[in-house]
């Protein structure tokens, strides 16, 4: 331990040595470094994750029981949940983080270096165990992402524990995340990058941090409870010992209502970065765009029971969170409007990040009119539940959180690389991407208001020809994937023409005077920001 | 062979399998795009709610997706735009917050007054307590001495694609749900295991069944027929295969079912009683013991005895099954506590204990060789 310290140190004072070898990646506590093992990280999860969503697709392809049986589909649509939730988008937003923050507010680096080594690398391990419970006996999670007890409890496989420990160290390493964002963003601010100064991109994210902070706690909670009651005999969650199976979910929800907005509002920022740039125009509402997140953030602890409707809460209570949800599409909305007045008498022009980013625009926004509808309670006895929900959040989610995930990777590869990536692969990949993903996830608002609930391995044969088209757009938006893989792998390989350091003609902000590649360690001398 | 036995045993799977649903005519019902009318007045303004949404909805979304299309088309470098230089502006930004809120309380207002009218399930004609299970429902009349359990009719071949799939596939139960139209019938929901939810969709009404706690919801057809629905949450393996089916008879015509219940009820536990003092034969006994396994026990313990190690204990060669009778007896009347395993003692007849027991006592190679009476389990229940 000590050897490192001390090559670190050395490293400091000697930009150009950059150790290499497995060691460079394993001892490292540079930003850069970090980020793009986290970036790598969520890309692979987000691979395992789509194995599993190829499974269940194949699955669901017709009617019937064909391929697996239906207890390894439930494990598959938990741990796909669990897997793109915990370890393709949160990862894959830290790793953005972590090679952007520094650069945008002119830091040398994160201000906690080594617990950022630290908490990525317990994230393999967290996956690790994850992953290996499906090889119990038993199998893995059978239960849904959300574990509701007593399932997860009374009637869940003792791989459970496996689960349990797997989400404490997600929890830990997203807690260690956030407080390193937090108090680098409060302390390593260049001379005259005042709050308000601040690129977009930053204030999301330490919104962001502060929800992370908030609830990853009461996740972490809620597993153990579950984990005491299904080994150790309490009773939080079970009726017959004076406990209660709803209070479960309001736990869970306490904790994974703001949790979807961890998932949202760094992409927020994303966009907002984007847009501006490929319109060649100052973003619309800069100030209400932070008031904005921030008043989505706090919206996000009061609105947690809308998960909930059916478990019968008062009419009161309903009604309270009813109202509380609906009023989430004004500041949501504040930004979508904004978005489209940035891009209103502009000069645009339509490179890769940006055709994510406007995919992302109108995709987002169905998926958030449709979340509009679930806020309604008597509708959402019907949609609760069915594939209406499951077409909603993956409209928020994958066309939301993972498109502007690529958008961000295509807008800063080349700042990364110093060479601009493979731009017809990136085409390629984009409208496969666009189209498939559609067939994928548009015809699941038909079957759910036709009756299908969600997380059933089999179904009746109404729902047969739509869940059919579903298959095979999910099979082409599976495929469509390792296109962005192979555009990756070359650009990792420093394939391509090089780029000048702005990389985009209308591209402002610090990162941008940097050199492309950005060297090693950058700002060691703080920029001053005029 | 016995042959008064296997009378009365015909006789009493006629009396436990009464209506049969599902006309062979039936179509595949068409897919359809949208949600259900349905057949409530509640369920129509739901859907009419639904609808009002949905509009709402697309017209925003088309106002702000063609502004959003005319600047790319209009304002494109390519055709020479140049960037115009404003960045903010009160006005416009105070009336796209204030103008979408006012548009939310529009919404908000009649999704209220139905909200609550939804949730008064008062002065109900009939009640219905509402039971979950993995996987089926029990349903238990409040009122009238009716209670019974109702299971997914489809069967294992046609999920395995080893024979064609009807018409009903996956929604359909041996023993649906019978209500009569124009009358207010109160649902109580309630689980003896994990939660599930039960859902018609025709009635708009979905409800969760949480296990110590009792929900209520209510709906009034106003039509008869025969309405479908699924446990709309994830309750385990088999949550894919516990539909509901209800049926709405006239009231008349649901009087006369009711009557003809309560007799079958009478009737069958006066059966019942008969046939504990029978003896089957080992060959009744295995033949109508497997047949009771395959409807009940072989979701979890797989019909080769095998179970699912570490969920679902296997029952080949396992000690209760090959050794320890009492328990196994015990186990079949009062379940597991704190596991999957529920009690039978009300699913099925002492007979059909006694078959079940048998036939896990000597099939997959168990071959105790013993043979379990109706009078035994019968003792075993009063015995305590």
């Amino acid at each position: 331990m000590t050897t490192a310290t001390e090559e670190n140190h050395h490293d400091d004072h000697h930009d150009h040595h950059i150790p290499s070898g497995i060691k460079r990646w394993l001892y490292t506590t540079n930003h850069k470094d970090i980020g793009t093992l986290y970036l790598w990280f969520a890309f692979i999860m987000f691979l395992t994750g789509g194995a599993m969503a190829m499974v269940i697709r194949a699955e669901l392809f017709q009617p019937g029981l064909q391929i697996v049986d239906p207890h390894f589909f439930n494990q598959m649509t938990t741990v796909h949940g669990l897997i793109m939730v915990f370890g393709a988008v949160m990862p894959a937003f830290t790793g953005l983080a972590n090679w952007l923050i520094p650069m945008m507010i002119g830091a040398p680096d994160m201000a906690l270096p080594r617990m950022n080594n630290w908490s990525f690398w317990i994230l393999p391990f967290a996956f690790a165990i994850l992953l290996s419970s499906l090889l119990m006996e038993g199998g893995g999670p059978a239960f849904g992402w959300t574990f509701y007890a007593p399932l997860s409890t009374t009637y869940s496989s003792d791989g459970t524990a496996l689960f349990v420990f797997a989400v404490h160290i997600m929890g830990a390493s997203s807690i260690m995340g956030a407080i390193n964002v937090i108090v680098t963003i409060f302390n390593m601010r260049a001379p005259g990058m005042t709050w308000m100064k601040m690129p977009l991109f930053v204030w999301t994210w330490l919104i962001t941090a502060f929800l992370l902070i908030a609830v990853m706690p009461v996740l972490a909670g809620a597993v153990t409870m579950v984990l005491t009651d299904k080994f150790f005999g309490t009773s939080f969650f079970d009726a017959a010992g004076g406990g209660d199976p709803v209070m479960f979910q309001h736990i869970f929800w306490f904790f994974g209502h703001p949790e979807v907005y961890i998932m949202i509002l760094p992409a927020f920022g994303i966009i907002s970065q984007i847009i501006p740039t490929f319109a060649r125009k100052q973003l619309f509402g800069y100030a209400s765009m932070v008031y904005a997140t921030a008043s989505i953030a706090l919206l996000s602890f009061i609105v947690w029971a809308h998960h909930m409707f059916t478990t019968g809460m008062p009419v009161a209570a309903e009604l309270f969170f009813m109202f509380a949800t609906m009023l989430i599409s004004v500041p949501t909305g504040v930004k979508v409007f904004n978005w489209v007045a940035t891009m209103w008498r502009g000069s645009m022009t339509f490179e890769v990040p940006m055709l994510f980013a406007l995919a992302f625009i109108v995709l987002f926004t169905i998926g958030g009119l449709s979340g509009l509808m679930l806020a309604i309670v008597p509708v959402d006895f019907q949609y609760h539940d069915t594939y209406f929900v499951v077409a909603h959040f993956h409209y928020v989610l994958v066309t939301g959180a993972i498109f502007s995930i690529m958008a961000a990777v295509y807008y800063w590869l080349p700042k990364w690389t110093g060479k601009m990536f493979d731009i017809t692969l990136a085409k390629w990949h984009f409208w496969c991407s666009l189209v498939s993903v559609n067939v994928l996830f548009f015809p699941m608002h038909f079957v759910g208001l036709a009756g299908m609930p969600r997380r059933i391995p089999d179904y009746a044969l109404q729902f047969a020809d739509f869940n059919k088209w579903i298959s095979i757009g999910g099979f082409a938006f599976g495929l469509s994937q390792f296109i962005f893989l192979a555009l990756l792998i070359k650009a990792c390989k420093k394939q391509g023409d090089p780029v000048s350091a702005q990389v985009w003609e209308g591209a402002e902000g610090l990162e941008w005077e940097i050199p492309s590649p950005a060297p090693y360690h950058t700002f060691e001398t703080p920029p001053v920001v005029k | 062979m016995n042959k008064t036995l296997s009378k009365a045993g015909a006789v009493m799977a006629a009396l436990m399998a009464s209506p049969v649903v599902a006309a062979s005519t039936d179509k595949i019902e068409q897919y359809t795009l949208n949600m259900t009318k349905g057949v409530t007045d509640i369920s129509a303004e739901v859907y009419d709610m639904h609808m009002l949404m949905f509009i709402i909805c697309v017209v925003i979304g088309a106002g702000v997706f063609t502004v959003m299309f005319i600047s790319m088309y209009f304002h494109r470098k390519s055709r020479g735009a140049k960037p115009a230089n404003f960045h903010e502006s009160v006005k416009v930004e105070i009336a796209w917050t204030v103008i979408p809120f006012v548009i939310l309380i529009a919404m908000a207002v009649p999704a209220t007054k139905l909200l609550i009218n939804m949730e008064d399930a008062s002065e109900p004609d009939v009640t219905v307590l509402v039971t979950g299970s993995q996987w089926k429902w029990h349903y238990k009349y409040m009122d009238n001495d009716i209670e019974f359990f109702s299971k997914l009719a489809t069967q294992p071949d046609q999920i395995a694609g080893r024979i064609p799939k009807g018409v009903n596939y996956l929604l359909e139960v041996d023993r649906p749900l019978v209500i009569p139209t124009g009358k207010r019938v109160r649902f109580l929901v309630t689980s003896d295991d994990v939660i599930h939810s039960w859902w018609v969709p025709d009635f708009a009404v979905k409800q969760d069944a949480n296990p110590g706690f009792i929900n209520d919801a209510w709906a009034m057809a106003n039509e008869p027929g025969v309405y479908r629905g699924q446990c709309a949450e994830l309750c385990g393996k088999e949550h894919g295969f516990m539909p509901i089916v209800v049926i709405a008879k006239e009231p008349a015509e649901y009087d006369m079912w009711v009557a003809e219940q309560e007799a079958n009820q009478q009737q069958a536990k006066a059966e019942e009683q008969r046939l504990l003092s029978m003896n089957m034969s080992m060959e009744e006994a295995m033949s109508l013991g497997e047949k009771v396994y395959l409807a009940n026990c072989a979701a979890c313990h797989m019909p080769n005895g095998e179970g699912l190690p570490g969920v679902f204990p296997a029952l080949k060669g396992s000690q209760i099954a090959v050794a320890d009778q009492p328990k196994h007896i015990d186990i079949m009347i009062n379940g597991v506590t704190g596991s999957a395993m529920q009690s039978y003692a009300k699913q099925l007849t002492m007979s059909e204990i006694a078959a079940v027991v048998t036939y896990e006592r000597n099939a997959w190679g168990n071959d105790t060789g013993d043979l379990v009476q109706a009078k035994d389990i019968n003792a075993a229940m009063n015995g305590q």
